[in-house]
């Protein structure tokens, strides 16, 4: 990124030290006796881990950093090797990949075994086997905690007690006996207002792309903004302030009428607004990136910014009541919407942000979103009326990411939004 | 041949024909003949693995196996709406959905098994609005306080919802009823096992699998008959023995092999002693209680009598020895993994289950195929190239 991107924004600079710190912490591990919780993204129990004096590690963005390193070919490679299938998530691939190369994290220092693998398995069944093949590896315990799908669209009563009751019954539990910490109810209440605090920012980020010009990039821009809260640092003071000082910088752009900063600086001119479903591609970020700044395409909603939480749609975390509150949590997640649920979802975010069209990113690795995808695609077209376009690529293989194809298609894609607006001004 | 022979044969013909004939009914007749008997009558279709048939049964419907259209449906629609890296399970499930072939199901079942099969369910609620459509989230957590109640409220969910179809409450008595007659499948089903593992010569492969995919057509009634009667004759049937290796198969438990694809395996000089195809039809391995809570009774059964399966969480972490265990139990040679293509449950666990099988000196060989896979020399060469390893060199 350009020396002048980096300077302007205070907060990535706040958010690496955050990170780096996270990760010295992990290295120190041995001489600080904290205990390594291994867990995912989606319905993460960030404030129970760190409630515990626990460090988490996301096996997922472990593999999706190698990818943006360049060592995500190498591991997947090491992995097939093993005998993984090439059929399989890569995301998987990458992480034993990674594992049998040193597990070597972003800071070149190997990352600690866990101590416990919390199986939070939401919105995504390769994360149980995922865990399965983990566990084969290291010898600790695992907790499961089973979060129902909204098959149906709600949660129930019955799915909240369900979740609410592992978390109370079985998670609390091992959390206390391998961190050796009592759980404490008000010290949670405590995490969870500075919870609040940071989700109330969020928001306030996300739904600036409302503005013309947006003065965000709710996808490629959003992944960094979603980053200290869906990861290691929820109901911390950092994130906190971290939110705080995102808000302050996204307000001055929104006071400048600004457009977002991409990777070759500020967007000049925002010529299209697009919704889009599903990850990004993480092999080639930049150069995927740049394939929409260059023809002034802002994306102004995304679901993937979503699978660690809708915020957006009224989702905070609630002080008073820290267990139930946790399973609304883990069974609001994107992922664990169902297809109607989500399909509206994206529905009204074209509707609302002013979107020209809507893009589906289908990734090869992920079953969770892609299966279906093309029937979001046809329903959007028919209730919005705006163009819709796919394009494929992947989470971390970068076999599976052609930028000659993408960038056709993009290019017929910003063609044909052109043409239906020629032809709705003619 | 004797007369008495000749007769037990064309038996024997006249069930394997009628179970393929309900294997090749994509258009759901039969189904639809029987709706056809009673007004209150209604159809409840549902994927694999498992749900639990008991409680279709209990509210009057009948409960009818999804298990894709195999090599026999030209999917024209079913490819617009997945990807080329999603299995071929769907592909087909959709065209048959939307082609109007499954409209003799009043509603469908979906259980938790993968991402695929549960982002079918909402598609079906999408394509399919006049339906009932639910999706089964069995439990992942096994103690009876968390996952059982969990499951109970879940069971008791469908049973209300299926009962309003039919007009006929689930009771307690039903449902003890219901769970009688598939505990008679289920011993009719075990005797069919029991006699592919000890004389898989009586039970060609073929066979075996038409009669599990029949149970998935016919009144459960009326396929306890069907398997009694076949396992009956087959040991009298003077079938000859074969110089065949005994395999164990895993990886087929939700899309399902081509037929073909299964002759190829006795072709190549496979017996196939123990499997998990159709898995969900024998998914609950011991009779559930029908005297206490028979709610009660299906949980237990699904959470602690039930196989092993890739899309259930291995708790007790016991997967690696009770699959060896299972192996030597019913004597196999070896292990022939056959996944379909883009499984990721079955693709996921396939590397465990070698490191046991490796750990253990059992030899096994892999490939992978679909449900419409048409072309299976290179198969029968694999297989039979690990046949004739094994008759060779035994474990060596």
């Amino acid at each position: 990124m350009k020396g002048a991107t980096a300077e302007k924004d205070a907060s990535m600079q706040k958010q690496k030290e955050m990170i780096a710190h996270h990760f010295s912490e992990l290295a120190r591990v041995k001489e600080t006796r904290k205990k390594v919780v291994y867990t995912f993204v989606p319905g993460n129990l960030t404030e129970l881990i760190n409630h515990f004096g626990m460090l988490p590690v996301l096996p997922e963005i472990n593999a999706l950093q190698s990818g943006m390193r360049g060592k995500s070919a190498e591991y997947i490679s090491i992995a097939e090797k093993a005998g993984h299938s090439e059929d399989v998530c890569t995301y998987v691939k990458t992480d034993i990949g990674m594992l049998r190369a040193g597990n070597i994290g972003p800071t070149g220092e190997p990352l600690p075994k866990p101590d416990l693998l919390l199986l939070s398995y939401t919105g995504c069944f390769t994360f149980l086997k995922w865990f399965e093949l983990l566990r084969e590896e290291y010898d600790c315990p695992v907790v499961m905690l089973h979060v129902p799908y909204q098959g149906d669209g709600e949660i129930t009563q019955e799915m909240r007690e369900y979740v609410s009751n592992q978390i109370r019954d079985v998670v609390i539990p091992e959390f206390e006996r391998v961190s050796g910490v009592k759980y404490d109810p008000d010290r949670m209440k405590e995490q969870l207002q500075l919870s609040v605090r940071a989700e109330d920012d969020l928001v306030w980020v996300l739904n600036s792309a409302r503005a013309r010009p947006s003065p965000i990039d709710a996808w490629f821009g959003g992944v960094y903004y979603i980053g200290p809260m869906f990861t290691s640092f929820r109901g911390t003071q950092d994130a906190v302030d971290y939110y705080t000082m995102l808000r302050e910088e996204v307000q001055d752009r929104l006071d400048q009428k600004l457009g977002p900063v991409t990777p070759d600086g500020p967007m000049r001119e925002e010529k299209y607004r697009l919704v889009i479903e599903g990850p990004p591609n993480w092999t080639s970020f930049r150069e995927f990136w740049r394939m929409f700044a260059d023809e002034g395409a802002v994306i102004v909603a995304s679901s993937y910014t979503k699978v660690g939480g809708l915020y957006d749609r009224g989702f905070r975390h609630n002080p008073d009541d820290p267990l139930g509150t946790m399973a609304d949590y883990c069974m609001g997640c994107y992922t664990n919407l169902n297809f109607p649920q989500r399909t509206a979802l994206l529905e009204s975010y074209i509707n609302d942000f002013s979107a020209d069209g809507f893009l589906i990113n289908s990734v090869k690795s992920c079953n969770s979103f892609s299966a279906g995808q093309l029937l979001i695609l046809r329903e959007l077209e028919k209730r919005t009326g705006r163009p819709g376009g796919f394009i494929e690529s992947d989470l971390v293989d970068p076999r599976y990411f052609s930028a000659a194809n993408i960038k056709n298609r993009l290019e017929s894609y910003f063609q044909m939004i052109e043409a239906r607006r020629k032809g709705a001004t003619s | 041949m004797s007369t008495a022979l000749a007769e037990t044969s064309e038996r024997l013909l006249a069930l394997s024909r009628r179970a393929e004939s309900l294997y090749d009914d994509l258009d759901l007749k039969a189904v639809a003949e029987w709706k056809s008997r009673g007004r209150s009558r209604k159809a409840i279709g549902f994927l694999p693995i498992y749900v639990p048939r008991e409680i279709i049964h209990a509210a009057g419907a009948l409960p009818v196996g999804l298990m894709g259209g195999a090599d026999r449906v030209e999917i024209v629609r079913g490819d617009s709406y997945f990807q080329s890296y999603i299995c071929h399970l769907p592909r087909s499930v959709i065209e048959l959905a939307v082609g109007g072939r499954m409209d003799a199901c009043d509603g469908f079942l979906f259980p938790s098994i993968c991402d695929v099969i549960r982002n079918l369910s909402g598609m079906f609620k999408m394509l399919l609005p006049g339906k009932y459509v639910h999706y089964v989230d069995l439990p992942q957590n096994f103690d009876t306080a968390l996952g059982g109640r969990f499951y109970k409220s879940e069971m008791k969910l469908i049973a209300r919802d299926i009962g309003n179809l039919t007009g006929v409450e689930v009771t307690d008595d039903r449902l003890r009823a219901s769970l009688a007659a598939y505990n008679e499948n289920r011993v009719a089903l075990r005797r069919l096992l029991h006699a592919r593992r000890d004389r898989p010569w009586e039970v060609p492969t073929l066979d075996y699998y038409l009669l599990l995919r029949a149970g998935y057509m016919l009144p459960v009634e009326e396929h306890t008959a069907m398997v009694n009667e076949y396992v009956e004759l087959a040991a009298q049937a003077g079938r000859p023995r074969m110089d065949n290796i005994r395999v164990a198969v895993r990886g087929a438990f939700c899309e399902q092999p081509p037929l073909g694809l299964l002759r190829t395996l006795e072709r190549a000089g496979c017996y196939v002693v123990d499997d998990d195809f159709v898995l969900g039809s024998r998914f609950i391995e011991q009779d559930l209680d029908v005297h206490g809570d028979p709610w009660d009774a299906l949980a237990q059964g699904f959470m602690h009598h039930s196989l092993p399966a890739a899309s259930k969480y291995d708790q007790r972490r016991t997967k690696h020895a009770d699959f060896v265990k299972r192996v030597r139990d019913y004597r196999a040679d070896g292990v022939i993994f056959m996944a379909p293509s883009f499984c990721d449950p079955a693709l996921l666990e396939q590397p465990m289950l070698q490191k046991a099988l490796e750990d253990a000196g059992i030899p096994f060989t892999a490939f992978k195929y679909s449900e419409d896979t048409g072309q299976f020399q290179v198969i029968r060469e694999q297989a039979g190239t690990f046949a004739d390893a094994l008759k060779l060199w035994g474990n060596a």
